[in-house]
C-alpha cells in the first residue's frame, strides 16, 4: 500500500547528509566542547561551524544564535528571559491567540508570576491586525510575541507591520518561526524582530536541537543556569551531534529553499482546489499568505480523529485540531480564536507536505479523502444539518 | 492506541442507519464537545429486537455505538438498562482512559432510547 506522510509540521525525517554529518560526533568526536585538549577543541569547532550555518540561514550573526534543546525551549527562553530582564521597565506582555502552547503556557506562567498578559485576537483567516497590536500597547509593555506562521492553519502573519508598530514604542518583538525557518525565507534583518525561535526537525534536522536568535546587545535572563556554555545564556553540556545536524540541515535548507517551495506549492494548490469542490469542506487559514506545503480544512458534520484513523488505514498520515484527537480533549484554541464554531472545529484536518511527497501522492489523497468524508457522513446523525444542536446547546461536561 | 476490537467496530460498524417508526430514540452528547450519538430501538414483547445508530465522533465513539447496538439485541428492557459503560468498554477489549468518559456515550444513549420508549407507552 502507498504510504503518504502528510504531517510534516509534526516532524520530518533527518536528511541523509545530516545523519552522515552527525555520526562522527556520537563516535570518535565525542569530546566535551569545554575540554581544553584536542577532543574539546574539535567539538567546539563543530558547534561554532554549526552556529555560522544556522546564523546564515536567518541572516543573523553567529554570536546572535543560542542553541537550545527544541523550539519549545527557545520559546520559553524568549518569553521568560525577556519579561524578567525587563521587569523594571514594565510588566506587560502581548501574545497572539495563534501561538503554540510553548508560548501560551509561558505567557500563563508570567501571569501567575505577576505579569499582565494581553492575548491578541485574530481575524477569521488567523491574521493579527497590527492596529490591534498598537491599541494593546501600554506604558508597561516590554515584549510582543507573534508567531511567524501557524502550523495549524498555515497563515503567515504580517510580522514586519507588527514590528513597525512595536519599534515606534521601543518594544522587543519575538517570533516563533519554528514552522517557517528552513521552509520559507526567514531573514531577521528584513523582519526586524529581536528574537526568533527555530527547531531543526522542522527542516530535516534532528529532534533535540533548536535555537533562539537574540539580537546583539539584548539582555536576557537564562532559563537554565549552570556552566558557561552558550556564552552563559544556556547551561548544560552541548548536544554536539544534534547541533552539528542542525547546522548541516540549515546549510542544505539555505541552498534548497526555493526548490523546496517550488515543489510544494503546486501540490498544495491541487489539494486546496480539489477540496473546494467538496460540499461543506472549508479551507482554514488564508488562501495566499500560507506555508507552501500546507493545506488545512474543516469538514462539516464529521469528526477529525475518525478521519485521521480512516485515512491512516489507507496509508495517509495527517493531523487534526479536534478535541478527540488531542490528549487534552479540547478543540484547537487556534481555530476557536478564528471564530470557527466548536462543532465545525471538531472536523479539523491538516495536510502538511514535505520532501518526498509527489504528485502521485496527491492523486491518491484526492481519490481517498472524499470517500472517507462520504463514509463518515453516512454514519453521522448531522449529515443533513446541525439541527437544534448546533451551538451552545449543552455544556461539555465530563460525565462520571 | 485502540484495541483490535475497537478498530474492527470502527472500520466496519454494525447497525449504522436511521430507523423509521422506531419505538424509542435516544440522543446523547453534543457535537461541540466532539461526540454525539443517536440510538434507535425496536421493541417487541418487552424485548429489543433491533437497534440502529448514527454517531458523530472519534473512532472510540463510533465503535462504542456499534458495540452497544450489538449487545442490546434480544435483551429485555431491564437487561438492556443494566448495560454499563464499563461493560461496553470491556466488550471492546478496553478503551484508552481519556476516551472512557467523553466517547463512551453508548450506554447513556441507550438508556435515553428506553426511557423514550417507556414514556411513549405510558401515554
Amino acid at each position: 500500500m502507498r504510504k503518504c506522510y502528510f504531517d510534516h509540521v509534526a516532524t520530518n525525517p533527518v536528511h541523509p547528509d545530516v545523519l552522515e554529518a552527525m555520526i562522527p560526533y556520537f563516535k570518535e568526536e565525542f569530546g566535551n566542547p569545554l575540554s581544553v585538549y584536542e577532543y574539546g577543541a574539535r567539538a567546539k569547532n563543530a558547534i561554532e561551524s554549526a552556529r555560522e550555518k544556522v546564523a546564515s540561514l536567518v541572516n543573523a550573526k553567529p554570536a546572535e544564535i543560542i542553541f537550545t534543546s527544541s523550539g519549545a525551549e527557545a520559546n520559553n527562553f524568549a518569553l521568560r528571559g525577556i519579561a524578567l530582564a525587563k521587569q523594571n521597565e514594565g510588566k506587560h506582555v502581548l501574545v497572539s491567540r495563534m501561538e503554540h502552547h510553548s508560548v501560551l503556557n509561558s505567557a500563563r506562567f508570567l501571569e501567575k508570576s505577576g505579569f499582565a498578559v494581553t492575548y491578541l485576537p485574530v481575524d477569521k483567516k488567523g491574521f493579527v491586525d497590527p492596529e490591534t497590536v498598537k491599541k494593546s500597547i501600554t506604558k508597561e509593555t516590554t515584549l510582543i510575541s507573534v508567531i511567524h506562521a501557524s502550523s495549524e492553519v498555515g497563515t503567515i502573519e504580517p510580522l514586519k507591520e507588527i514590528v513597525n508598530v512595536a519599534k515606534e514604542k521601543n518594544i522587543v518583538v519575538h517570533t516563533d518561526a519554528v514552522a517557517t525557518t528552513g521552509n520559507i525565507p526567514v531573514d531577521i534583518r528584513d523582519l526586524g524582530v529581536d528574537l526568533l525561535s527555530m527547531a531543526a526537525h522542522q527542516f530535516y534536522g534532528p529532534k533535540g536541537a533548536g535555537a533562539l536568535y537574540i539580537k546583539q546587545g539584548l539582555r536576557i535572563v537564562p532559563l537554565i543556569y549552570g556552566g558557561i556554555q552558550e556564552s552563559g545564556r544556556r547551561a548544560g553540556t552541548e548536544n554536539v551531534p544534534a547541533i552539528v545536524g542542525m547546522g548541516k540541515a540549515a546549510e542544505i535548507a539555505e541552498a534548497e529553499i526555493q526548490k523546496r517551495m517550488d515543489c510544494l506549492l503546486p501540490l498544495r494548490e491541487r489539494i486546496i482546489d480539489a477540496m473546494s469542490g467538496v460540499d461543506r469542506v472549508y479551507l482554514t487559514g488564508d488562501r495566499k499568505n500560507r506555508l507552501p506545503g500546507h493545506a488545512s480544512f474543516c469538514v462539516e458534520y464529521i469528526e477529525g480523529e475518525s478521519m485521521l484513523l480512516l485515512l491512516a488505514a489507507k496509508g495517509i498520515f495527517s493531523a487534526s485540531g479536534s478535541a478527540c484527537s488531542s490528549k487534552a480533549l479540547k478543540a484547537s484554541p487556534v481555530l476557536l480564536s478564528m471564530g470557527v464554531p466548536s462543532s465545525l472545529a471538531q472536523g479539523s484536518i491538516v495536510f502538511s507536505l514535505g520532501s518526498g511527497n509527489t504528485s502521485e501522492d496527491i492523486d491518491y489523497l484526492l481519490n481517498e479523502f472524499p470517500a472517507v468524508i462520504k463514509r463518515l457522513r453516512e454514519i453521522s446523525p448531522y449529515a443533513q444539518g446541525w439541527g437544534d444542536r448546533e451551538e451552545g446547546g449543552q455544556e461539555c461536561t465530563v460525565k462520571e | 492506541m485502540y484495541s483490535e476490537r475497537v478498530m474492527d467496530h470502527f472500520t466496519n460498524p454494525r447497525n449504522v442507519g436511521d430507523m423509521e417508526d422506531a419505538d424509542g430514540v435516544g440522543i446523547e452528547g453534543n457535537p461541540t464537545c466532539g461526540d454525539a450519538m443517536k440510538i434507535y430501538i425496536r421493541v417487541r414483547d418487552g424485548k429489543i429486537v433491533d437497534a440502529k445508530f448514527k454517531t458523530f465522533g472519534c473512532g472510540a465513539a463510533i465503535a462504542v455505538s456499534s458495540m452497544v447496538t450489538e449487545m442490546v439485541k434480544g435483551k429485555t428492557l431491564d437487561e438492556a438498562l443494566a448495560i454499563s459503560k464499563e461493560a461496553v468498554a470491556q466488550e471492546l477489549g478496553g478503551l484508552p482512559p481519556q476516551k472512557m468518559h467523553c466517547s463512551n456515550l453508548g450506554a447513556d444513549a441507550l438508556k435515553k432510547a428506553i426511557e423514550d420508549y417507556r414514556s411513549k407507552q405510558a401515554k
